[in-house]
């Protein structure tokens, strides 16, 4: 397996990608095949500030619920409304039309915090 | 959890495990069996068994064989049906219960002969329901035979299960009708074929041999691909009996719950002549009503109810999910709980609460799904 080279994961499998101030959030393509069918997303209201590896969400598949965590502190600015009727695509798209939420990113020294898409690609290899 | 040191715990692998580890399946622990939970996704697995054809691999089921002159009476003595009102090549879906009512398994009764029968026990029960059955059948004259690992098990279910495996099979499928179960050959292996399942939909249960159901399944999974099927694993097994509202030993069903709780008293046969255990308990459960009563839920809001998530009638706590789901085929959440008996109407308004929500939910008749005729 590779994952996107421009993008930053938790060891909790979600993924980043910065984009100026802004961080757009999901989960890599590894964990929505281990949770199967995805069914359901709870996502945050905008204007949340999250913390970082705090919850801020739960993705629940239709044997498993697993919790989401936030890879970055900030606000969230926005969620992904599509997900509400079509959970699936963050099987289908997990980096792309899957997105879940973008964060107004409040300190970006955390970025230092994430593992880049090598090691993120070791940490699944290695189970 | 606490584990013995130098006693890890014991895991078996089904004849069919190398089988499934070269189709891929994600594998789990189930009842101390190293189970397939799925091949591709649940979500394709489940589809495929309402609208086509799906094969399983059951063989971690328990298969007890009680023979001898009075296996009818001594059985009868032993589970909450009538054994002995069963016709020969028939079935009946039975439970066997502990002296105070309390359901200890609930089962598949097959007569195979006068004086003899296959009663077929969940994987995780399967020693409990052995071990209760020859301490019953003791100073009878019938004997327990637990063929549990001696017998492979795979379940061919779904609409096209027929033309599946009428080419294969001496058994005249026309004539076998629902909960009936017939001795033949499979490919030419002696087999066991029943028309029975956990599916909701028409079906065949084949047991054989452990060591012939490699062949048996090579040569019925060729014939579901032939139909357009897949293998099934665990996973759309729960999702499909859910929607067919079939309780789960462990969800719906423990030692704590009567039938009557889970609304299948009519198991229960307080008429007939023998005596068995928990007639006592049962039959006071039967006169003044189950103190909680098992229904189905149509999740209005958004979240998915699971196994233990608590159920409000208003303010007050009314009872508990045993099972939820999100359901493939309606698309909505579903879940079977426990309530308080008048809370229970079919119509009636409750709250599940999920994590930190109280999302409201409909009870509903069950089965959530009936295949059309």
């Amino acid at each position: 397996m590779s994952v996107p080279n421009d993008l930053r994961y938790t060891r909790d499998h979600e993924w980043l990608r910065l984009d100026g101030e802004e961080a757009t959030v999901g989960i890599t393509a590894y964990a929505a095949d281990q949770l199967g069918d995805i069914v359901f997303v709870e996502l945050p209201d905008a204007g949340r500030e999250l913390d970082q590896a705090r919850p801020f969400g739960v993705v629940e598949s239709v044997k498993a619920v697993s919790d989401l965590f936030a890879p970055i502190s900030g606000e969230v600015v926005a969620i992904n409304a599509a997900l509400a009727a079509g959970p699936e695509l963050v099987n289908s798209d997990p980096y792309g039309d899957g997105w879940m939420i973008k964060v107004k990113v409040a300190d970006a020294s955390q970025l230092d915090d994430l593992l880049d898409g090598e090691a993120y690609d070791a940490l699944v290899a290695a189970g | 959890m606490t584990e013995l040191a130098g006693q890890p715990p014991i895991v078996h692998e089904t004849p069919l495990a190398a089988r499934h580890a070269s189709l891929g399946a994600r594998m789990i622990d189930f009842a101390g069996w190293e189970m397939p939970v799925q091949y591709t996704s649940i979500v394709t697995e489940h589809r495929a068994v309402r609208e086509r054809v799906g094969l399983f691999d059951l063989s971690h089921m328990g298969e007890l064989f009680v023979e001898g002159p009075a296996a009818a009476e001594a059985l009868g003595g032993a589970i909450v049906s009538d054994p002995s009102a069963l016709a020969v090549g028939r079935a009946q879906y039975s439970m066997i219960c502990a002296a105070d009512g309390g359901i200890i398994d609930d089962l598949i009764v097959y007569r195979l002969a006068d004086d003899r029968f296959m009663v077929v026990a969940n994987a995780a029960n399967a020693t409990a329901v052995s071990d209760a059955l020859a301490e019953r059948l003791r100073g009878s004259r019938a004997v327990l035979d637990d063929r549990s690992l001696a017998m492979g098990l795979v379940a061919i279910q779904g609409p096209r299960s027929v033309e599946v495996l009428r080419p294969h099979t001496d058994v005249d499928l026309d004539q076998l009708k629902y909960y009936a179960i017939a001795e033949g050959t499979v490919g030419g292996i002696s087999a066991l074929v029943a028309r029975t399942g956990y599916t909701g939909e028409d079906g065949f249960e084949v047991f054989a041999d452990s060591g012939r159901i490699g062949e048996l399944w090579d040569l019925l999974l060729d014939a579901v691909r032939g139909a357009d099927g897949v293998p099934v694993g665990l996973g759309a097994r729960d999702t499909l009996r859910l929607e067919a509202g079939m309780p789960l030993y462990g969800n719906e069903l423990d030692l704590t719950a009567t039938p009557y709780d889970a609304g299948l008293g009519r198991v229960v046969k307080l008429d007939k002549t023998m005596d068995f255990v928990g007639r006592t308990a049962l039959e006071r459960v039967a006169a003044d009503g189950p103190k909680r009563r098992l229904v189905g839920l149509i999740i209005e809001g958004r979240g998915i109810a699971r196994h233990g998530h608590p159920v409000h009638a208003g303010e007050r706590r009314t009872g508990v999910v045993t099972s939820g789901t999100h359901s493939p085929t309606l698309g909505v959440p579903i879940a079977m709980a426990y309530v308080t008996p008048t809370d229970g109407e079919p119509g009636t308004m409750l709250d599940v609460e999920i994590r930190d929500a109280r999302v409201p939910a409909r009870v509903v008749p069950l089965p959530f799904y009936r295949r059309s005729a």
